[in-house]
C-alpha cells in the first residue's frame, strides 16, 4: 500500500502524509481522543498505550505511555499550541528515552479530499542533527521489534 | 578488522541510541571523533567506545589522514540505515492502517449522532 508518503525538506523537515476515508471531523478526533487514541498510536505488533492524557485545547498537555509488556517501555510528553476543529493542529512533542529528545514542532492538517482526508503533518526539528537523530532512534520501540522480525528473517 | 558485517555485533551496536544516531550523523558525510562527540554532550573516550563497537560491528570505517581518524559509514552501515527508514515508515504505516479500522468502526456513531441533532432541529 502506499498511500503514505515519509519524506524530508530543507535541513529541519520531515513530512508525512497520509489518505484516509473518513472525513476530517472523524480523523480530527481519533487524533484528539484519548480512547482513540489508544487503539490506533502504538507503533509495533504488541505495544499498548496504558497511559494517554490529551488535553486537546491551546496550553492543553499530552503524554503517552507505552509499554510492550516485556519490560520495554517509554513515553512522550507535549503541549498543544493551536487547535482549529477540524482542519488543524499544532503542538510540540518530546520523546523520553529516558532523556527528552530536543522538541519536535508539529503541524498536522486535516484537508477534504473528495469524501475522504488528507492528512498532512509537517515535523520541524532544531536542526539537521537533531532530525537525523529523530529519524534514527525516534521509534524505539518499532526498531527492537523489526530488529527481532529482521534477525527472524536472516 | 573484518571488514564484513557481523550480523550479531551489528544486532547488539544498534541496540543503542547513541550509536543509532552516531550512524545517523555519518549517513550525512565523514566526521572527526571530536564532530561526533559535539552533539551528545558526551567525552570523546566515552564516543571512542561506541566508535569501537560500531567498528567491530563492521558498520563504521576509519581513514588515516595524518594525526586524525575520520570516520564513515561503511557499506554495511549505508544499508542498516535504509533499512531504518524502511522500519520507521512501517511503524508508522502499521499505525495508520489501525487508525482506518478505527474510522470505520466511528462512522456508525458519527451518522446516529447527526440523525439526533437533524431531529432535534425539526421540532
Amino acid at each position: 500500500m502506499s498511500k503514505m508518503t515519509l519524506k524530508t525538506e530543507g535541513d529541519k523537515h520531515v513530512i508525512v502524509t497520509r489518505r484516509f476515508a473518513a472525513r476530517p471531523e472523524a480523523v480530527y478526533r481519533a487524533h484528539t481522543d484519548p480512547k482513540l487514541i489508544q487503539q490506533w498510536l502504538l507503533g509495533p505488533e504488541g505495544w499498548t498505550m496504558p497511559v494517554c492524557i490529551n488535553e486537546a485545547k491551546p496550553g492543553g498537555k499530552i503524554r503517552y505511555e507505552w509499554t510492550n509488556g516485556k519490560g520495554g517501555s517509554f513515553h512522550l510528553t507535549g503541549e498543544y499550541q493551536e487547535l482549529e476543529p477540524y482542519s488543524r493542529i499544532v503542538h510540540v512533542e518530546r520523546m523520553h528515552l529516558p532523556d527528552p529528545t530536543p522538541d519536535n514542532h508539529v503541524e498536522t492538517r486535516f484537508d477534504l479530499d473528495g469524501t475522504g482526508t488528507l492528512m498532512t503533518m509537517r515535523m520541524t526539528l532544531p536542526d539537521a542533527q537533531t532530525r537525523a537523530a529523530m529519524l534514527a532512534t525516534g521509534m524505539e520501540r518499532g526498531m527492537e521489534a523489526s530488529y527481532a522480525r529482521l534477525e527472524g528473517m536472516i | 578488522m573484518s571488514p564484513t558485517l557481523n550480523l550479531d555485533a551489528a544486532f547488539s551496536a544498534l541496540a543503542d541510541p547513541t550509536r543509532r544516531a552516531i550512524l545517523a550523523h555519518l549517513a550525512k558525510g565523514e566526521a572527526s571523533v571530536m564532530e561526533l562527540a559535539k552533539p551528545f554532550e558526551m567525552t570523546q573516550p566515552a564516543i571512542s567506545q561506541h566508535l569501537k563497537v560500531l567498528e567491530n560491528a563492521g558498520l563504521v570505517t576509519r581513514r588515516v589522514d595524518g594525526a586524525k581518524r575520520p570516520r564513515r559509514l561503511a557499506r554495511a552501515g549505508i544499508e542498516v540505515m535504509d533499512q531504518w527508514l524502511a522500519m520507521l515508515r512501517k511503524a508508522l504505516e502499521k499505525n495508520y492502517d489501525r487508525l482506518d479500522e478505527v474510522l470505520a468502526g466511528m462512522e456508525q456513531p458519527t451518522i446516529k449522532m447527526i440523525t439526533k441533532t437533524k431531529r432535534g432541529e425539526k421540532r
